[in-house]
């Protein structure tokens, strides 16, 4: 499965500068591969001696951890080191309820059977990742990971200190599982419903990227204020997949305790939580099959070395740390994307890949629109907007209004705040004071997201997308807050019919600026002007009523402003209002209604263009004082 | 509980504190200057309490191979360098990295370890370990200087995970305690002053105060402080960030040793006790919001006392308490400064 799912890897430092093929074009030989795979893994307990199937069994217990590790960490660049502690959660969840060791009234002696405590333990854990995550997740930067640090090591000597199940010893006599009369009670026997866990969470999770949902989560790493503009929750995208991990784990949890039959914290411990993230970056964090791939090659290394070292080292104890931990610093140095690009690469050498682009429906039911502003309408109302940052007052009681069907464009030199004002009015900055009105609406400090639904829609200065991500992907994010579908239905795939329209549109809107022959291509690998047009091409597919470009003719070539200008003309005249910040005054002159100029925070000129070419004050602006005065 | 144990866990406490605010320091200089969060920072503490141990009891000081090991890698790392970059006269340090490990190397196995003085001993610990920190900074941390935060956190750990997996197989899995520096123990009135405890403390302050002339007075000490405060800046006015990362990585390996020659006398230390001890430094370093001193150390010995009275009336739950702290503090950290994303 040759897909790259996410913006990025995990490293990030250098990556945007080389896009990688672009996600959505699939191969027949991952098809191919995975069936291989699947057929393998459905031979392997009929062949296979007992040792191996307990090896088998627990790469796939570890797989389905890192699953929720490659979401939250390769996709969405969040990194956790707690994840042992909602496997442990699951596991002592469900050794307590079925064991009896929690009593329950008789009315709910059902409670007590394996399946029932799954149920238990999934809710419990998806109640304590809430808490956890509304607590830990708004932490900036580097905090995040030292929270989970925390709660991670909390967690395991809790399960310590709890006497009925054993303490530090632990605790024997858990239940099998039993499913359809059968009881899972040997190692081979449980091994069918492990690998059906872990095939079915990765499809599910590959569906879930692969959706309105799945490209908010995949904008958390490096787009967040390119996604809130766009009118995505992300803190609740984090919250999700927060939570999505944490269930991974808590089932993971379940299985290991019905299939050892035994509980003590030791498995559950910070180490273990470290072991699992190193699976996840060896695998190639962004990858799904990655998941898999890095658990086996650890669990395996791990055994292998756990015989191994002691004999040679002539003395017990767990020195494949020293190897794992030497492993991960030079892959890290060397190659931080992980060995899944590899391993896929040396695949379809053996199975030629027939790269196949998505089939897009453009006979799809188009999206619903935004009621049309009235003609003439004030859309945006700024009034006395001042900004400040410490001493400089980067706005000073900046007034502008834009009407509907009207382009008005915001000039002034270098410095003069012209940007600031822009982010005042998109909710990307608050003012210090001062009120915006949108559509008779006060949003001043409302947040992008909320501004964003009401109808704005923007391009950024330094353009802002997910280098990674297809431009068609790009442009569907615009899209966003047009689709309603969630992350339950994205997993199930109960929302082609959306996404199609979704998709549509966003081609639509692509073919309307003109990079229909770039539509499958990595955004990234797009010329810098082409990158300032997908990015109206984006606003635009959030079906806006007032448009915000900051220098959308930066960078273009004659022929692309000439039909930039006939774009904005013609959106013009379907009553859309424009409000653009633009250097390029051969552009701004012919194209737009009416000119505001800004000098040092503050409006210096307001008029038609021929009234601004002019005007003193805006000619002293831009070219100084002539010493004859 | 009377006033003679709020004495008695006030004097530990006060006494982990003041280690626990050494190893807060520590941390918040390498992470200002390299945006590195030095997990591995306790495995300092861990060797250097050991190393001692070993010392005294004139066992083999198979430490010295870590160095050896270290030195050699960092010199062939050297020599790929000067053949890549087309140079043929190597630098001075290559030879003197070998020569340093061979001489390490012929003291360790010759000495009469156990009948030397303690002041000696220490010295031989600090010679054995200290340079440990920038060679580390070299192989591990130098070829991805550049790269995010995160990468540099995940590697920090796994540098950690490595360096446990040493410390067991160098000295293996029984704990060790030495023997304090001076055996009077002095008494206020009632109450029984631990010498070892005025010890650390008054290293400690000595340190801390050393480091800060450092900091404000030699030029040496201005540059580190620059690039604390502008990498770009300082690198542009010529103040290397591969000398100001080693710089750090000694310094941090200095404090992590020294800490650990004080605390082995009055702790058990284990191959893996460093983590936990230099979490509890990160607690004090994290309410000092990574950035300043003076709140760090205040911080650190904070959560020294928390330690100390919790094991008092929660003992099973005392590192669950410390840990637990963290959270608030972080929280109201990562809301109190305003969060940037992150360029990518």
């Amino acid at each position: 499965m040759k897909r790259d799912l996410s913006g990025s890897s995990v490293g990030t430092a250098d990556d945007s500068a080389a896009p990688r093929k672009p996600s959505l074009v699939f191969s027949l030989s991952a098809h191919a591969g995975v069936l291989v795979f699947v057929v393998l893994l459905t031979v392997a307990p009929f062949v296979l001696s007992p040792f191996y199937i307990t090896l088998l069994n627990n790469i796939g217990l570890s797989s389905l951890v890192v699953l929720g590790l490659v979401l939250l960490t390769g996709v969405a660049g969040l990194t956790s080191f707690g994840q042992a502690a909602f496997v442990g959660l699951g596991a002592y969840i469900s050794a307590a309820l079925s064991t009896g060791v929690v009593e329950l009234p008789a009315a709910l002696g059902w409670m007590h059977s394996p399946w029932a405590a799954l149920c238990i333990a999934l809710v419990c854990t998806a109640l304590l990742a809430l808490l956890l995550g509304s607590l830990t997740l708004k932490l900036s930067g580097h905090y995040l990971p030292l929270g989970t640090i925390a709660w991670g090591i909390s967690l395991y000597f809790i399960f310590g200190t709890l006497q009925s199940m054993g303490g530090q010893t632990g605790m024997s006599g858990i239940p099998p599982i039993t499913l359809f009369g059968l009881t899972l009670g040997s190692d081979r026997l449980i091994y069918g419903l492990i690998w059906l866990a872990v095939i079915a969470c990765a499809y599910g999770l590959i569906n879930l990227l692969d959706s309105r949902e799945g490209r908010a989560i995949r904008a958390l790493k490096g787009g967040i204020v390119m996604a809130e503009a766009m009118g995505i929750d992300t803190a609740r995208s984090r919250i999700v997949i927060f939570v999505i991990a944490a269930l991974l784990a808590s089932l993971s949890g379940w299985l290991y305790v019905h299939m050892q039959r035994f509980v003590n914290p030791s498995p559950f411990g910070l180490q273990f939580g470290i072991d699992y993230l190193f699976m996840a970056v060896l695998g190639g964090a962004s990858h799904v099959w990655g998941a898999v791939l890095g658990a086996g090659v650890i669990v395996v290394l791990k055994e292998w070395l756990q015989g191994v070292l002691p004999a040679l080292l002539g003395r017990s104890g767990n020195f494949e740390s020293i190897v794992f931990g030497l492993l991960m610093i030079v892959m890290l140095q060397r190659s931080r994307d992980g060995i899944w690009p590899f391993f896929s690469g040396l695949f379809s050498k053996v199975l030629p890949a027939r790269s196949q682009q998505r089939k897009l429906n453009l006979q799809a039911l188009p999206l619903a629109r935004r009621s049309m502003v009235h003609p003439n309408e004030v859309v945006l109302d700024v009034r006395d907007v001042t900004r400040r940052f410490g001493g400089l007052v980067a706005n000073n009681q900046m007034n502008l209004t834009v009407l509907s069907g009207e382009v008005l464009a915001l000039i002034g030199p270098n410095g003069a705040g012209k940007s600031t004002l822009f982010n005042q009015i998109s909710g990307v900055d608050i003012p210090t004071s001062g009120t915006v009105l949108f559509r008779g609406h006060d949003v001043t400090g409302k947040g992008s997201r909320h501004i964003a639904a009401l109808g704005m829609s923007r391009s950024f200065q330094h353009v802002r997308l997910l280098p990674r991500m297809t431009v068609l992907e790009n442009v569907a994010i615009g899209a966003h807050m047009r689709g309603k579908r969630g992350v339950l239905s994205a997993v199930l795939r109960l929302d082609r019919d959306e996404e199609a329209r979704l998709l549509a549109e966003a081609a639509r809107q692509i073919e309307r600026v003109g990079l229909k022959e770039q539509m499958f291509d990595a955004a990234g690998a797009l010329s810098l002007g082409q990158q300032r047009i997908l990015e109206i091409a984006r606003a635009l597919a959030a079906d806006p009523c007032l448009l915000l470009l900051d220098e959308p003719a930066a960078g273009l070539r004659l022929g692309e402003k000439q039909a930039l200008g006939e774009l904005l003309r013609k959106l013009r005249a379907e009553g859309m209002a424009i409000l653009l910040v633009e250097h390029d005054m051969d552009f701004v002159m012919e194209l737009v209604d009416r000119i505001v100029v800004m000098d040092f925070g503050t409006r210096i000129a307001e008029g038609l263009p021929e009234e601004i070419q002019n005007n003193p004050a805006v000619l002293e602006a831009y070219l100084g004082v002539s010493d004859d005065q | 509980m009377n006033l003679q144990i709020v004495a008695l866990l006030g004097q530990d406490g006060i006494t982990n504190g003041a280690i626990y605010a050494l190893l807060a320091l520590s941390i918040v200089l390498v992470f200002t200057v390299t945006r590195i969060l030095l997990i591995p920072q306790g495995e300092f503490v861990a060797f250097g309490a050991l190393t001692m141990s070993v010392i005294q009891n004139g066992q083999r000081l198979w430490v010295v191979w870590l160095l050896v090991a270290l030195c050699v890698a960092a010199a062939l790392l050297d020599v790929v360098d000067m053949l890549r970059q087309k140079r043929s006269r190597p630098s001075i340090w290559l030879p003197a990295k070998l020569l340093y490990a061979a001489v390490m190397a012929g003291l360790a196995f010759t000495l009469p370890l156990a009948t030397l003085p303690m002041l000696l001993q220490a010295i031989l610990t600090l010679a054995l370990l200290v340079p440990t920190g920038p060679l580390m900074y070299r192989l591990v941390f130098q070829p991805i200087a550049s790269a995010t935060p995160l990468v540099l956190l995940i590697v920090s750990i796994a540098l950690h995970v490595a360096l446990v997996g040493v410390g067991l197989l160098v000295f293996g899995p029984d704990g060790a305690r030495t023997a304090p520096f001076t055996d009077s123990n002095l008494s206020l009135g009632s109450f029984n002053l631990n010498s070892q405890a005025l010890w650390v403390i008054g290293v400690s302050i000595g340190l801390i105060v050393a480091l800060y002339q450092m900091f404000e007075r030699t030029l040496y000490g201005k540059a580190l402080r620059a690039a604390a405060m502008n990498r770009m800046g300082a690198r542009l006015m010529g103040i290397s960030p591969v000398f100001a990362g080693k710089a750090m990585f000694f310094l941090a390996a200095l404090i992590g040793v020294m800490s650990g020659i004080l605390i082995a006398p009055i702790t058990t230390i284990y191959y893996d006790s460093g983590f936990l001890i230099s979490l509890k430094g990160f607690v004090g370093s994290i309410i000092g919001g990574l950035v300043s001193y003076p709140v760090a150390a205040i911080g650190a010995v904070f959560v020294g006392l928390i330690e100390s009275f919790s094991t008092y009336w929660a003992s099973a739950y005392k590192e669950i308490i410390v840990f637990v702290l963290i959270i608030p503090v972080l929280l109201w950290r990562s809301l109190t400064s305003r969060h940037v994303e992150e360029e990518e």
